[in-house]
């Protein structure tokens, strides 16, 4: 069984529908990339799985529980945290605040500071930027806070959504430099990008989102080398 | 709503640019010192006891109507909602207090012991904590089946939760000014041939405590921070864990609390109150709220001082008849000039 298991959901924004029957599974170690063009669901999936929205057919489980139907505010009570699409970090706050929030819904607060250098070591500019607003910031220091202040929630699974867009090739690097770090100390991601090459090379197994529907699914290395993966999201 | 809401955003930001903008800044300005210079003579005129005087019941005046500035602020930063009942929960607070005096054993003309401070005491906790209750009952049954219903949607309700609430008043103590027992004792002291009594001093005191409480209360709680995070990005607060009904509420009843210990300290200081107080001295905090840059607390702070210090300054040496007409040129000018106010978001919000 499978850390996260969505099985056959479909969610619907008033009448319009937005994902079809969509199956995925997200196990223990694991990158699973979530790839498709814009409007085909990635932010949906993830705000589902989250709990902002509910599905009105399928199920989701995590962790051995039923969350199809918990409210997001707890669901990172369980173990699920994301860093969302647009980044969302609470502008008026420091960057620190930003990172305590992230802890809002934690038990256990005893390696605070731990947890703090660690995503500091991370992202060294955080560090530096420590006191000043998070509305403040550039895009790049505001992609790494809003994975920090995910971080700092201790999930047992992390979400990204689009954390490339926007930013400088080298930034896009880091990004994925980062996602990897993270994932080689234990923790599994569900990725969502646009960036399908990079996010390919990295993930161990992929899904491709299509209108809704997930029309594919392989490892990184298979959907890197399907022609209509190639011809579709990598411009080959 | 969203089309002229644009078209007045892309005009004020027309306006605000270059030379023009600073034309209209200049202009602001100009007013405040024209204003300033027309008092600086009345006040020489009038002499310095008289202006210590003046500023006195400024002082108290500004207060209360900080504390009612607070809720309207704190209520629309979370939800971007002007809750139009938020003065007449203030007027309820004056309604219930004066009726609890007696309870109590406080009466108009009885000595005022050590006991009385308990007692007085127990009115301010009753009042504000039933004030309190009903502001959230209000959040519950008239604003959160609302909370994805079109923005005017909320916004009718809450105006007509506003004349509910009125009529309520009404039907409790009649459509005329209701006397509202004096007890404080009318000890005081004497500085520079101004009395400044013992209502003054409770007044300002209670208004800076609770400012002051609810301003550490914001900045270090977890509950305060539920609430500047809520506010800032519901769904990110989602997100953290953050429960945002229950944060909403706790909104709701802590602005509350405030509107009714500055309805009991209206009540105490003034001696009068009156079914629609909370119509005439809401539109006043609402504006005081605006003036400071709505959705910020300290602006609402600041914003309430001021625009009571105005009021009254405006009452001690101009015409009285005139002071309605001065605060909402007030409001009127700031939303030309400074829509954030004295204290508006500078950040980019996203
Ligand atoms: N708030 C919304 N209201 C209505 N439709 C929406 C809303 N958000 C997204 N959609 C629609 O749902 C579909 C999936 O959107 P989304 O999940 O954001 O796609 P992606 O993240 O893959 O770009 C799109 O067709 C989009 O138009
Ligand atoms: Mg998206």
């Amino acid at each position: 069984m499978a850390l996260l298991e969505i099985s056959k959901i479909d969610v619907f924004y008033g009448r319009v529908q937005a994902l079809r029957g969509v199956t995925l599974s997200v196990d223990a170690g694991e990158i699973v990339a979530l790839i498709g063009s814009n409007g085909a669901g990635k932010t949906t999936t993830l705000r589902t799985i989250s709990g902002l929205m509910h599905p009105t057919t399928g199920t989701i489980s995590f962790d051995g529980r039923q969350l199809q139907q918990t409210k997001a505010h707890e669901v990172v009570r369980v173990g699920i945290c994301q860093s969302p699409e647009g980044r969302r970090l609470f502008p008026r706050m420091t960057v620190f605040d930003n990172l305590m929030m992230g802890t809002y819904a934690r038990k256990d607060l005893s390696r605070l500071q731990d947890d703090i250098a660690n995503v500091y070591s991370l992202f060294p500019r955080l560090k530096e930027r420590t006191k000043q607003l998070a509305g403040t910031l550039s895009g790049g220091e505001q992609q790494m806070l809003a994975i920090g202040r995910a971080l700092m929630a201790h999930p047992k699974l992390l979400m990204l959504d689009e954390p490339s867009l926007g930013l400088a090739p080298i930034l896009v690097e880091t990004i994925f430099r980062v996602c990897t770090d993270i994932n080689a100390q234990g923790m599994p991601i569900l990725l969502v990008e646009q960036n399908a090459s990079k996010a390919l090379e990295i993930a161990h197994r992929a899904y491709v989102l299509e209108t809704g529907s997930i029309v594919q699914t392989g490892t990184g290395k298979e959907l890197l080398s399907s022609p209509d993966v190639q011809r579709a999201y990598l411009g080959m | 709503m969203g089309t002229i809401g644009e078209a007045v955003r892309r005009r004020r930001g027309g306006l605000r640019a270059g030379a023009a903008g600073r034309i209209l800044d200049f202009a602001l300005i100009a007013i405040i010192a024209i204003f300033l210079i027309l008092l600086g003579t009345k006040v020489v005129a009038q002499g310095g006891s008289f202006f210590l005087q003046i500023l006195t019941f400024a002082v108290a005046n500004g207060g209360i109507y900080a504390l009612i500035a607070l809720g309207y602020t704190m209520v629309y930063g979370i939800i971007e909602l002007i809750n139009f009942a938020h003065g007449d929960v203030f007027a309820f607070g004056a309604f219930l207090s004066a009726s609890l005096l007696p309870i109590f054993g406080l009466r108009e003309g009885g000595t005022f012991t050590a006991g009385s401070v308990i007692a007085l005491l127990a009115v301010f906790g009753l009042t504000m904590l039933s004030c309190g209750i009903l502001n959230i009952s209000i959040e519950r049954i008239a604003y959160r089946p609302l909370r994805h219903a079109p923005r005017l949607a909320p916004l009718i309700t809450a105006v007509g939760v506003s004349f509910f609430l009125e009529g309520v008043l009404f039907l409790w103590k009649g459509p005329s000014n209701v006397h509202y027992a004096n007890i404080i004792p009318n000890a005081g002291f004497e500085i520079f041939g101004a009395t400044i009594g013992a209502k003054d001093l409770l007044v300002i005191g209670v208004s800076i405590v609770l400012v002051i409480g609810l301003a550490l209360f914001v900045d270090r709680t977890r509950l305060g921070k539920a609430m500047r995070a809520t506010a800032q990005d519901r769904d990110a607060a989602l997100l953290m864990g953050i429960d945002i009904d229950r944060t909403i509420a706790a909104t709701f009843f802590i602005g509350a609390i405030l509107a009714g210990a500055g309805g009991t300290m209206y009540g105490l200081y003034y001696n009068t109150s009156v079914f629609d107080l909370g119509f005439s001295a809401g539109l006043v905090a609402f504006t005081a709220a605006v003036f400071g840059g709505i959705g910020n607390i300290y602006g609402a702070a600041i914003g309430g001082l001021v625009i009571g210090m105005i009021q009254s300054f405006w009452d001690g040496y101009f015409d009285s008849a005139w002071t309605q007409v001065v605060i909402f040129t007030i409001l009127i000018l700031v939303l030309i000039f400074r829509p954030t106010g004295l204290l508006g978001m500078r950040v980019p919000e996203k």
